[in-house]
């Protein structure tokens, strides 16, 4: 048999169940990258606007730790290369990581697997088609990119090269993803293992821009991303080509590991062995709130986990942000732009805190779209044919939607507070002051939560397209002020109707209003609300 | 009526298929009632709307006095349910997912839960995912003959269990059945109903085709013949009510219509018998005829399973009768 049988028919399949999704996380990635340089066209047409741009994020540690160093402002390519070519390479990883893990261990799981490694396939096959479909998105990705750019009037060494600096980014990460797949049993865990070192690698690069004005701090180089950051697209020394290497090393590394791996265990099985459990539920294990919190605690665990690191990594570096600039016009400018309000230090603080809100989101989706995993994996038919009222059940793990994010904030906050507060010599006053500001992000977490509980009650198949609300909200914070996106759009993302605490007590919203929080908590309570009559009275569905 | 359940007329369409297409069920309290029919005759749909999981388009059902779907909360104290496909969650243990299920219905009972574990000789300290299908279904049924539940709704429950485990599930449904519980088994496994039910229902794309005591139907229909003699007489084919002859040599095979039995001992007497069986129809038989019947008269039915349904039963047919007897 040969040693490639099936991989191409399993490729296909592949890319055939995942028809929308690949083109999905295309048309996103392309049109952020392609967008964000149009936008930079117009914006920043002369070489002026753009080194006071530069000029004003290189001044300030914590700016270059949300949107790294501005490494070339002489074209419009450079511009887009420092805005999007970390951030891109970071989402075409995680396209990657989903997409492998769902190829891999998500079927090994599901024991489809079983089904097909019968069939006259080699062993490695799945593996291999799952990466495969990985790389031949990462390939479409960078096509289209460095097309998109060079069609933009952008040099095509630069365009060649942001594409490779992303697809690289969505190659390296796939690769880490077959690994984890091979390590643990459950799917889930695979991608939360692989999404941590992908999160890792995000802070790392972070906390090393912050104490480097150009990328050189060890941080940096200790960062897969950090080396991709390297490659430096349209600058006008030259890109730095060879940081590829190291990239395509680490990539072929864990390939290879992931195929010895493989090899040596058993079909279905991970690394460790599968420990007995209990023999007996324990006590509080009792009904299905409990249950939810027994299903969604790992979940919870690894997430307050990632915020208290990025809460605690913002806090340690907020100091040097007064520090540094003092009182420049240009850069409040900036600020103002990035969708911060007065008070450098605050202006920061409250940018942070976005980002808190949006990684405190993605565990609000996970909750909610725990309701469909459930109804799709027959628990909820299990339950619910116990004396357990729909609403009941929905309210089981919707509670962990709205309880856990704001948990999860305050950990964030207080952390960040702590270490600030220490290093100001003031806990007693920013500990309190930035668990509210993180707090005061869960109404906008709540909506998102809420509309994927109104698609859960009316539209059941359509929950998966949570994620693109959420990536639209993400897209819209991270690059609508840049971009000055016109304020409709701007205002569909819940998060922008939140003050921007703290700080947002300065003069412009002064006094600090309760109407937007209401209004959030309105919109909140009503989708939750559609949500769960829709859920009331449509049929369940049987498996999936 | 005050049965257990009482479905009439029950309609559900999921898009373009008809699932349900006025069906009818009806289980008196404490009887054991056979519920039969070919992959997609809506079996399972029926018993997801009992459970008040989906909503009928149109008929009525009622379960034990109320309703299944605004009741479902109170009957499901009532009631414990066995999927035929047990899906567990994967990190928890069998003895937690046993134990969370009596606690959600109420009144958990440890000795009787201790017990059934050992019947069915389950570990419980295993994680949902690491069980194969039939230890997933022996979660189930622990759970399900823990309770002191009034109905059982039992949904292809066996499937994946060992003979072994299918001689201790039988003696479960028995002991549920001496407390005064009622029993709805889906099943294909004939043999299992025959020994199990009182009275069964045959169900055939989402409608009820048969329903009666199993003595019933039998007497409805015919019985199979098998006679040795000296000479074999002539005219047997020409015979009303005969069916399927075949002659081999000495030896006689046929289907007789119970009305024309008598006719047919008529004609065998002055045969020589040497030897004659007759035994009633297998419910297996019955269940075949009643698949295969309609196909020529039903020209909707391209897809019917008949042949290759009841497979584990042994006692596999010799001939099939191309009509309905009916």
């Amino acid at each position: 048999m040969s040693a490639v049988a099936g991989t191409g028919t399993l490729t296909k399949l592949a890319l055939r169940r995942d028809r929308l999704m690949i083109p999905g996380w295309l048309y996103a990635l392309a049109a952020s990258v392609v967008g964000s340089a149009a936008s930079f066209r117009s914006l920043y047409g002369e070489q002026s606007q753009r080194a006071d741009l530069a000029r004003s994020m290189n001044a300030s540690g914590p700016l270059r730790a949300l949107y790294g160093p501005v490494y070339d402002w002489n074209s419009i390519g450079a511009l887009t290369g420092w805005r999007m070519g970390v951030l891109g390479a970071a989402l075409a990883g995680l396209m990657s990581i989903l997409l492998v893990v769902r190829h891999t261990r998500d079927e090994e799981e599901s024991g489809r697997q079983e089904m097909l490694t019968a069939t006259a396939i080699d062993r490695r096959a799945p593996l291999t088609a799952a990466l495969s479909a990985a790389a031949t998105a990462n390939a479409a990705i960078f096509v289209v990119i460095a097309a998109g750019m060079a069609v933009l009037g952008q040099a095509l060494a630069g365009s060649v090269a942001l594409g490779l600096q992303i697809a690289g980014g969505g190659l390296m990460f796939g690769a880490i993803a077959a690994v984890t797949a091979q390590v643990t049993e459950s799917a889930r865990l695979a991608r939360g293992l692989a999404g941590a070192v992908l999160g890792a690698a995000f802070l790392l690069r972070g906390a090393g821009d912050a104490a480097s004005a150009d990328s050189g701090s060890a941080a940096v180089w200790a960062s897969p991303l950090g080396w991709l950051e390297h490659l430096r697209p349209y600058d006008t020394g030259g890109e730095s080509w060879w940081v590829l290497l190291p990239t395509a090393a680490l990539t072929a590394a864990a390939v290879a590991a992931a195929y010895a791996l493989a090899a040596r265990r058993d079909s279905g099985a991970g690394l460790l062995p599968a420990r007995p459990g209990p023999a007996t539920g324990a006590r509080w294990l009792n009904g299905p709130f409990a249950l939810a919190w027994r299903l969604q605690r790992g979940a919870f665990y690894g997430w307050a986990f990632g915020l208290a690191v990025a809460g605690a990594l913002y806090g340690s570096v907020t100091r040097s942000v007064g520090d540094l600039i003092g009182d420049n016009a240009q850069v409040n400018d900036i600020i103002e732009r990035m969708g911060g309000h007065r008070g450098l230090t605050d202006s920061f603080l409250a940018l942070t805190m976005g980002l808190l809100g949006i990684m405190a989101s993605v565990f609000a989706v996970q909750s909610v779209l725990r309701l469909r995993a459930e109804e799709n994996g027959l628990g909820a038919e299990a339950v619910l044919a116990h004396p357990v009222g729909r609403l009941r059940w929905a309210a089981s793990h919707l509670a962990l939607a709205v309880l856990g994010p704001a948990v999860l904030l305050a950990v964030a906050g207080a952390l960040m507070g702590l270490i600030y507060g220490t290093a100001v010599s003031d806990i007693g006053g920013q500990l309190p002051r930035l668990t509210f500001a993180a707090v005061a992000q869960a109404p906008a977490v709540w909506v998102l939560a809420g509309l994927g509980t109104l698609l859960f009650g009316l539209l059941p198949r359509a929950v998966p397209g949570i994620w693109g609300l959420l990536g639209l909200f993400l897209a819209l914070g991270q690059l609508g002020p840049v971009l000055r996106v016109p304020q409709p759009v701007m205002d569909l993302s819940p998060f922008t109707h939140l003050p921007g605490l703290p700080g947002g007590h300065s003069d412009r919203v002064l006094p600090l209003s309760a109407t937007p929080y209401l209004w959030l908590l309105l919109v909140a309570a009503a989708a939750f609300a559609v949500g769960l009559a829709g859920l009331r009275r449509r049929d369940l569905t049987a498996g999936a | 009526m005050d049965g257990a359940i009482t479905v009439a007329g029950l309609r559900k369409r999921f898009g373009r298929t008809q699932a349900l297409d006025g069906l009818d069920l009806s289980v008196g309290t404490g009887e054991v009632h056979g519920f039969l029919g070919p992959n997609g005759a809506g079996k399972s749909t029926t018993i997801r709307v009992l459970l008040g999981l989906i909503r009928a388009d149109g008929g009525s059902a009622t379960l034990l006095g109320g309703d299944p779907w605004r009741d479902a909360v109170p009957l499901h104290r009532r009631i414990a349910y066995v999927p035929g496909d047990v899906t567990l969650w994967r990190n928890l243990s069998g003895g937690e997912i046993i134990d969370l299920f009596a606690r959600l219905r109420g009144r958990p009972d440890d000795g009787r839960k201790r017990d059934l574990l050992e019947r069915f000789a389950l570990d419980p300290t295993k994680k949902g995912g690491a069980y194969s299908k039939g230890n997933r279904q022996k979660v189930a049924l622990v759970a399900a003959f823990a309770s002191d539940a009034e109905l059982l709704i039992l949904d292809e429950p066996t499937s994946g269990l060992d003979p072994l485990m299918e001689e201790v599930f039988r003696g479960c449904v028995r002991e549920a059945r001496d407390r005064g519980a009622t029993v709805l088994l889906s099943s294909h496994i004939l043999s299992e109903v025959e020994a199990l039910c009182d009275r069964v229902s045959i169900v055939r794309r989402g409608r009820t085709v048969e329903s009666g005591a199993l003595s019933d139907l039998r007497h409805l229909t015919r019985t199979a013949v098998t006679a040795e003699v000296t000479r074999v007489p002539d005219g047997l084919d020409g015979l009303p009510g005969v069916h399927d002859l075949v002659v081999d040599g000495d030896r006689i095979d046929l289907q007789a219509d119970n009305d024309s039995l008598d006719a047919l001992l008529h004609a065998l007497a002055g045969a020589g018998v040497r030897s004659l069986i007759s035994r009633p129809p297998t419910l297996e038989e019955l269940f075949l005829r009643h698949y295969e019947s309609e196909d020529g008269a039903a020209p909707e039915a391209p897809d019917t399973p008949a042949r290759d349904e009841p497979a584990q039963d042994g006692t596999a047919p010799a001939a099939l009768p191309p009509k309905a007897p009916r």
